[in-house]
């Protein structure tokens, strides 16, 4: 008998893992919504940190620890993310091995440019297309391995359940085909849920349309932690959408682009005026707030909406074509207007989750056998994230969480291959029985029309700046709409590939993580990195320099707060005013 | 003009399951400006009602990352295979107005599944029969990686953003049910590997590969492909300068150079 590993997700952080257990010589069945190529990973735009200091800046391994520590406000734990940025240089000459098509000095090595929240050149990038030549180069790798047998991809697939036995050990998963609606079950002595993040949950996001979140919720539902759910980024720059926000990286302000807009008619460089030392180069929770104030605050926004311009007109038109000629190309497309000519509109959009499901530091999620890696686990960016770090964290938690995965096996005493199949059938005939009960509901609510309203609440009361009266009444308003969600209409009546049947069952595990996220913030009395209260503009570290722990109950989540690691650098107030 | 509510028709061709008969049906939905093709599917979803005013079954799509970068949401729009993300209604309409409908149909040279997603997997077996890969020793460190000439690089750049959409494929002459031929991109991607610093290595073997059945030899020249690419892949040069690689590796092969 031989030990298997289910790995769901193929962003990254799941084609990581896969290529750590392959080379361990544990064969995968590797899980995705979509082929894993058009996975969210292909969507970063601006690069990669890796403190490889090859500009004579003096740049450090110790430098992007230390910044991304005090980037994330010193919540996040610290031995991990410095093993992260201790791989980070070496992760990237493997990818640069394996032919990512990482952009070049005169010299033929790797360039770099600056990103936010640093004061060093440490981005590693490929054209304005990072995430994609990545996510192409791992596919690539993973592709070699299931040409000799030893992946098996099920692209088209939906994760439904963990399997769990008596001992509460995870041993496989039920997942389904979404053409032919099959409910099946995999047997594994390991599953990675490396399902990136959530954007979904709040309508409109810079994400893409596959991140619900819901396996995580899954998970979560069945035991395991979810942690820091509060800390959600809210990128500064997004382009507005009907159907989504489209990021505008922030390497356009790394490059050069000025944000502004009018006061008293004249162009008010306000992040230039307020933050002296990083100007447009702020962090991103900084900026978003900043943009918040000047807009919903102050009302000064361009045309008198909710938007201000990010300006790349002074630059030079090549220099531009060369550094950031992929976001220009977006912009247009999706705007109409060019960049290099005309100011573009922006405005913050919901971007990246800094929290996740709880894991220890091999990736293991409170429960045996069942692992979270990437964006959908919670370990490396603490209250706020540094701009390229998460790429960097997708990839460096596969490193770490394929081969402890592998140790894990080899410790196992009996392979879930010679498991009797009883357990298997009795979680099977759940789901089952559950994809009946969600294709019969015959209610008069639209599921889109719901979401849409979720997303707007999400949006409205647990976004930028939060006040306890309207996390209070988000949840309020959350509970209802779980009550809404038995009366929803199964608007399709198809058998087969049914997209409506599987939103609605995404919709109910999205609602659970609303609520967990929402409670999470209101406990949280303090501001911190992406979490803001203006009722608690200050950082607590008294009362709150812990990790949120929700737990699932029938009754709504329970909560513990964990000490978090600083062993290894003292907290110190986080501020980007001053000189540089 | 501002409180007449306007409206834009789309007709779109569907189909219930792989096996079952094709069908056309129109939809109309209230135009608001910066529409796309996708917004607009997902607008139809939160009220799945024909033209003629029945409920029907909203329309299956396959989208996922709204920027064409992730190549899910290839169609035909009006007779144009391309992604619909990133197809904008005032860009349609302002060619044809607004009366005329809009047609979209999944692509013809991949089975259906449902309504306007394929299966597009042969794109990726091929990939696997030219070994589009460098076979790396492992993925743990073993220090830098190759020097790699900018210009070189950038040349291959315009290549590795190939999203595996098919529209090249869906346009060529050659690709189709009844012949064995790889398609476009998998030149490019070829081409590509080829003229990495650690790729060049494994050269030949991917030459071979498309010297053999359904190779670049069935290529009829009809530069369909390069019209169609959305991420102006250089896709008849890659085939024209491999086809000199080829017949260059045919003649040392004769000469057992
Ligand atoms: C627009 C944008 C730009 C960004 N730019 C940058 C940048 O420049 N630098 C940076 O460092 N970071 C950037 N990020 C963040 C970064 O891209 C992501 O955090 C990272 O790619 C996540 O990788 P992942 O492997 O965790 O997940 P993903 O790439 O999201 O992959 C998730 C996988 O899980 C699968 N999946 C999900 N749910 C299920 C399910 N229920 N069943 C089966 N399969 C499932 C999906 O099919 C997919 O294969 C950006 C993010 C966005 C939105
Ligand atoms: S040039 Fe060759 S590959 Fe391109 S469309 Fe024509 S036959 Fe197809
Ligand atoms: S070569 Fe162009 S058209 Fe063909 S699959 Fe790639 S991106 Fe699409
Ligand atoms: S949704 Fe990704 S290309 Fe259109």
């Amino acid at each position: 008998m031989n030990p298997k590993a289910v790995v769901v997700g193929g962003g990254l952080a799941g084609l990581m893992s896969t290529i750590k257990l392959v080379e361990r010589g544990i064969a995968v069945d590797l899980i995705s919504l979509v082929p894993v190529k058009r996975s969210h990973s292909v969507c970063a735009q601006g690069g990669i940190n890796a403190a490889l200091n090859t500009k004579g800046e003096g740049d450090s391994v110790d430098q992007h620890f230390y910044d991304t520590i005090y980037g994330g406000d010193f919540l996040a734990s610290q031995p991990p993310v410095r093993g992260m940025v201790d791989a980070a240089p070496e992760l990237i000459y493997t990818f640069d091995r394996m032919g990512a098509n990482f952009t070049r000095t005169e010299e033929g090595l790797l360039d770099l440019r600056l990103f936010g929240g640093v004061k060093k050149r440490r981005t590693v990038f490929a054209g304005a297309t990072t995430g994609q030549q990545l996510e192409y180069t791992l596919d690539e790798q993973v592709r070699r391995h299931e040409d000799s047998g030893k992946v098996t991809k099920y692209e088209g697939w939906e994760f439904l359940k963990a399997v769990i036995d008596g001992e509460g050990v995870c041993r496989g998963c039920i997942a389904q085909n979404l053409a032919t609606m099959e409910i099946r079950v995999f047997r594994a002595d390991v599953v990675i849920i490396a399902t990136g993040g959530a954007g979904v949950i709040y309508g409109k996001s810079t994400n893409s349309s596959i991140n619900t979140g819901s396996a995580a919720s899954i998970v979560y539902q069945q035991g395991a932690a979810y942690a820091n759910a509060e800390f959600i980024q809210i990128h500064p720059t997004a382009m507005l959408g009907d159907d989504k926000t489209r990021l505008m990286s922030e390497s356009a302000r790394g490059e050069g682009g000025r944000v502004w807009t009018y006061k008293d008619g004249k162009p008010w460089y306000f992040l230039e005026e307020m933050y002296p030392g990083y100007g447009n180069l702020v962090p991103r929770d900084i900026a978003s707030r900043a943009i918040h104030k000047v807009c919903v605050e102050m009302g000064l926004g361009i045309d008198g909406k909710n938007q201000v311009y990010l300006d790349l007109s002074h630059l030079d038109k090549d220099f531009l074509e060369r550094r950031l000629g992929g976001i220009i190309e977006i912009y247009e497309k999706f705007h109409g207007d060019d960049p290099k000519k005309v100011p573009m509109k922006i405005y913050p959009g919901i971007h990246y989750f800094m929290g996740g499901v709880h894991v220890n530091w091999h990736h293991m999620t409170s429960i045996p056998g069942l692992f979270a890696a990437g964006e959908c686990d919670y370990m490396y960016h603490g209250a706020n994230r540094l701009g390229a770090n998460s790429l960097l964290s997708a990839a460096y938690s596969g490193t770490v969480c394929g081969p402890a995965a592998a140790d894990y096996i080899a410790g196992l005493g009996k392979l879930a291959a010679e498991e009797d199949g009883s357990l298997y059938e009795t979680y099977r005939q759940k789901e089952v029985a559950y994809d009946d009960y969600v294709r019969k509901l015959n209610g008069d609510e639209n599921p889109f029309v719901l979401h849409q309203e979720m997303g707007e609440l999400m949006t409205r009361n647990v976004g930028i700046v939060r006040y306890n009266k309207d996390l209070t009444a988000a949840d309020g308003e959350l509970q209802r709409f779980m009550e809404r969600w038995h009366r929803l209409a199964m608007v399709d009546s198809n058998v087969y590939s049914n997209q409506t049947v599987m939103f609605v069952k995404q919709l109910k595990n999205m609602m659970e993580l609303a609520r967990v996220i929402t409670i999470s913030a209101l406990n949280r009395d303090e501001s911190r990195g992406a979490h803001y209260k203006p009722e608690f503009p200050e950082r607590n570290d008294k009362d709150y320099l812990k990790t949120t722990k929700a737990f699932y109950t029938a009754d709504g989540p329970r909560f513990e707060w964990e000490e978090v690691n600083t062993s290894l650098l003292e907290p110190v107030k986080r501020t980007y005013g001053g000189s540089k | 003009m501002r409180n007449e509510e306007k409206y834009i028709t789309f007709k779109i061709k569907r189909r219930d399951k792989p096996e079952s008969t094709p069908y056309w049906e129109e939809f109309r939905i209230p135009y608001k400006p910066n529409m796309n093709v996708v917004s607009s599917l997902m607008e139809i979803r939160k009220n799945p009602v024909n033209a003629s005013g029945h409920k029907v079954n909203p329309v299956v799509f396959e989208c996922n990352c709204y920027e064409e970068v992730c190549g899910a949401c290839t169609m035909i729009i009006n007779g144009t295979p391309r992604q619909a993300c990133s197809a904008l209604i005032d860009e349609i309409i302002g060619k044809h107005g607004m009366e005329r409908p809009i047609t979209l149909q999944p692509l013809t040279k991949f089975p259906v599944i449902r309504d306007l997603m394929v299966d597009r997997q042969i794109m990726f077996d091929y990939l696997k029969k030219v070994k589009a890969w460098i076979p790396v020793d492992g993925s743990f460190g073993l220090g830098r990686g190759p020097r790699y000439d900018e210009r070189k690089r950038s040349a291959a750049y315009q290549i590795s953003r190939c999203m595996t959409c098919g529209c090249c494929a869906e346009a060529c002459p050659s690709f189709n049910e009844r012949s064995d031929f790889m398609g476009p991109h998998v030149f490019s991607q070829v081409k590509m590997f080829n003229m990495h610093p650690l790729g060049l290595m494994q050269k030949e073997d991917r030459l071979k590969a498309i010297m053999s059945h359904g190779g670049i030899q069935d290529c009829g020249n009809a530069q369909n492909c390069v019209r169609v690419c959305p991420k102006s892949i250089p896709l008849t040069r890659s085939i024209a300068e491999l086809n000199l690689d080829v017949n260059l590796l045919a003649i040392k092969r004769i000469f057992k150079w």
